[in-house]
């Protein structure tokens, strides 16, 4: 953990300096000669900063994936449908027994056509983390993306979705009304929706509670998100082959291949979305830019493509996986 | 997600070397051995019903010599190259009698023909990974084909973890191909046995047409000691079992292993309208 706090620590110093110095050039009284050394200054400085970022991910470990894909300052939902989005009218409840925060819905403009969106949304501060259930979501979540989701297939609009949540909420009240069940719905309702569905995950994408908002046309994954069906330090405390040591998560993220080539390569999603330099959270505008282009080309792409080839399509690539061998 | 490890349950009662006679794992009575088949290993002192192998599963279920296997064969190409995977799977392998956790085949019951598939817990926890996934979705094609109903036997700890994202993904490959029993209009019939928990139960096992459950299986989407751990909280007795699962309305029938055959035939002669013609 300490190598991210180290890098996030050297990064912020640098950007630091790099203020005080602008500072110094935006003041009046400063000297032409001045300038001209602060400026080289400043350029100087950035070029350290590349150094640092080139450094650090030019041999990136998968446990760095998935500190980077749980890093505090990260991006999530509600900052991409923001970026994103000229507008987002948020819709709210499952019609059955609640809302549930974990997960948001609604209705978003993109290049004048409608997008219906989901996604898991954690919390940045400790209440609205709290709020939000860090991101695992009820059977209310699931129930209330399947609602949206259903809306828009009758009308006609593209669903999006946004994938960041370390697992589905696994306590009693969940379990007493139906996590499992709501899961699975969902899958069974996006394995056959007769409109495009694009996936993006941009952070965490946690086992069942990822794959029940992730079933989709055209499935993508930010560079140092990850999709995995258990947390790794999990993993490391099930399995022998770690010693049933939590610490051994590490070992365990490279054994679950937790990096978002591996997952390509494995056939779990369709495309990878490069970050910006020093991940998502250096730039998050920049971050926002690229999921942007990359969700507006599937969706122009999959609107082209008949609704019935669409939905064929998407159960053959779901089922056609194979990683199985007959003698 | 497979939190559950097998137990020395193989067998349906605990082993007692060399003996005609084996102790319930439950009450500690003794149980003459060849006596255990014929009450469906269920305990005649307790009604303790013990975990049991694909292959009794098929014995008690199937009529007579009437199940043909189908892709016996199939192995996981263990994609992830997990450290010591392919180790585990060869030891399960030639201790069980299996190359992966779910068997399936074409059975008749009562006469009636079925797609069937019955799980193994005792193989890797009866985990799902892509060979799992695999034989689902043919058993699943097979009743499809035929216009035959599907009955399968669900009992897993989740999803195998060795297998990674890949046995996340059999997931929403065994839902889709419900999606498609449903849009061809054959039933699927389901059969929750101790235990079914996290990746089984929150998929293929969840939608089908028809859900029975044995009686106190632990049925789940986390496992409680798992919940309990992770979350520093007791839960009361009684939770993430069959009995608890039909209250909350996830379960059609709750059944002893003794009332569950004669159901299934019940079901059976309902929902297969194939067997009318038969019969004319
Ligand atoms: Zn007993």
């Amino acid at each position: 953990m300490s190598r991210w706090l180290d890098f996030d620590r050297r990064l912020r110093e640098v950007d630091e300096d790099i203020q005080k110095l602008e500072r110094l050039l935006a003041a009046p009284s400063i000297s032409e000669e001045r300038r001209s050394q602060v400026r080289a200054q400043i350029a100087e400085i950035r070029q350290r900063e590349e150094q640092i970022v080139r450094e650090v991910f030019s041999h990136l470990t998968a446990w760095d994936n998935v500190l980077l894909a749980r890093h505090a300052d990260r991006p999530y939902t509600l900052d991409y449908i923001g970026a994103i989005f000229d507008d987002f009218v948020e819709l709210h409840g499952d019609r059955r027994f609640g809302d549930d925060p974990a997960i948001v819905a609604g209705l978003a403009p993109l290049e004048g056509r409608t997008i219906a969106v989901v996604g898991h949304q954690k919390g940045r501060d400790v209440k609205e983390r709290q709020f939000r259930n860090f991101g695992s979501a009820r059977p209310e979540g699931y129930r209330k993306a399947r609602r949206v989701m259903r809306l828009a297939e009758r009308l006609g609009y593209p669903v999006v979705s946004f994938v960041d949540t370390p697992a589905a909420e696994s306590r009693l009240e969940a379990e007493e009304r139906g996590i499992a069940n709501a899961i699975a719905e969902n899958m069974l309702v996006m394995s056959s929706l007769a409109t495009p569905i694009v996936a993006v995950i941009v952070g965490e994408g946690g086992s069942g509670g990822a794959i029940g908002t992730a079933v989709a046309d055209h499935v993508m994954m930010l560079e140092h998100a990850i999709y995995s069906v258990i947390p790794p330090e999990s993993c490391a405390v099930i399995l022998e082959a770690f010693g049933r040591d939590p610490k051994r998560g590490p070992e365990a993220a490279e054994a679950l291949r937790l990096s978002a080539q591996r997952t390509l390569e494995l056939g779990a999603v369709d495309e990878v979305i490069p970050e910006p330099p020093g991940g998502a959270h250096r730039d998050p505008g920049g971050a926002a830019e690229r999921v942007k282009k990359a969700i507006i080309k599937a969706i122009q792409r999959l609107e082209s493509i008949p609704t019935e080839t669409l939905v064929t399509a998407r159960y053959a690539k779901i089922r056609n996986l194979r990683h199985y061998e007959e003698q | 997600m497979s939190q559950h490890r097998p137990t020395d349950n193989r067998s349906g009662a605990e082993a007692v070397p060399e003996g005609l006679w084996t102790k319930c794992r439950q009450c500690g009575n003794m149980l003459y051995q060849p006596e255990v088949s014929d009450d469906l290993y269920v305990c005649r002192h307790c009604g303790h019903h013990s975990r049991l192998t694909a292959r009794q599963r098929i014995a008690i279920t199937a009529d007579e010599g009437s199940f043909r296997e189908h892709d016996s064969a199939m192995r996981t190409s263990d994609p992830l190259d997990f450290p010591g995977y392919l180790e585990k799977l060869r030891e399960d392998e030639a201790q069980i009698g299996l190359r992966d956790a779910l068997v399936w085949g074409e059975c008749t019951i009562d006469g009636i023909p079925v797609s069937f598939a019955a799980m193994d817990f005792s193989f890797r926890g009866g985990s799902m990974g892509a060979v799992v996934g695999e034989k689902f979705v043919r058993a699943a094609e097979h009743s499809i084909e035929r216009r035959i109903p599907l009955l399968v036997f669900a009992c897993s700890g989740g999803a195998r973890m060795q297998e990674g994202i890949v046995s996340l993904l059999q997931m929403a490959k065994t839902t889709a191909a419900v999606g498609q029993m449903g849009r061809a209009a054959v039933p699927f019939i389901v059969v929750y046995t101790d235990p079914l928990t996290a990746g089984v139960f929150a998929s293929f096992a969840s939608v089908a047409d028809i859900v029975i459950a044995e009686q106190q299986s632990l049925v789940g989407f986390a496992g409680p000691r798992v919940i309990e751990r992770a979350f520093k909280i007791k839960l009361p007795p009684g939770s993430h079992t069959a009995e608890f699962q039909f209250e909350h309305g996830m379960v059609d029938i709750v059944v002893s292993r003794r009332e569950l055959q004669p159901l299934l035939v019940r079901i059976l002669r309902l929902v297969s309208p194939r067997r009318e013609a038969d019969a004319e």
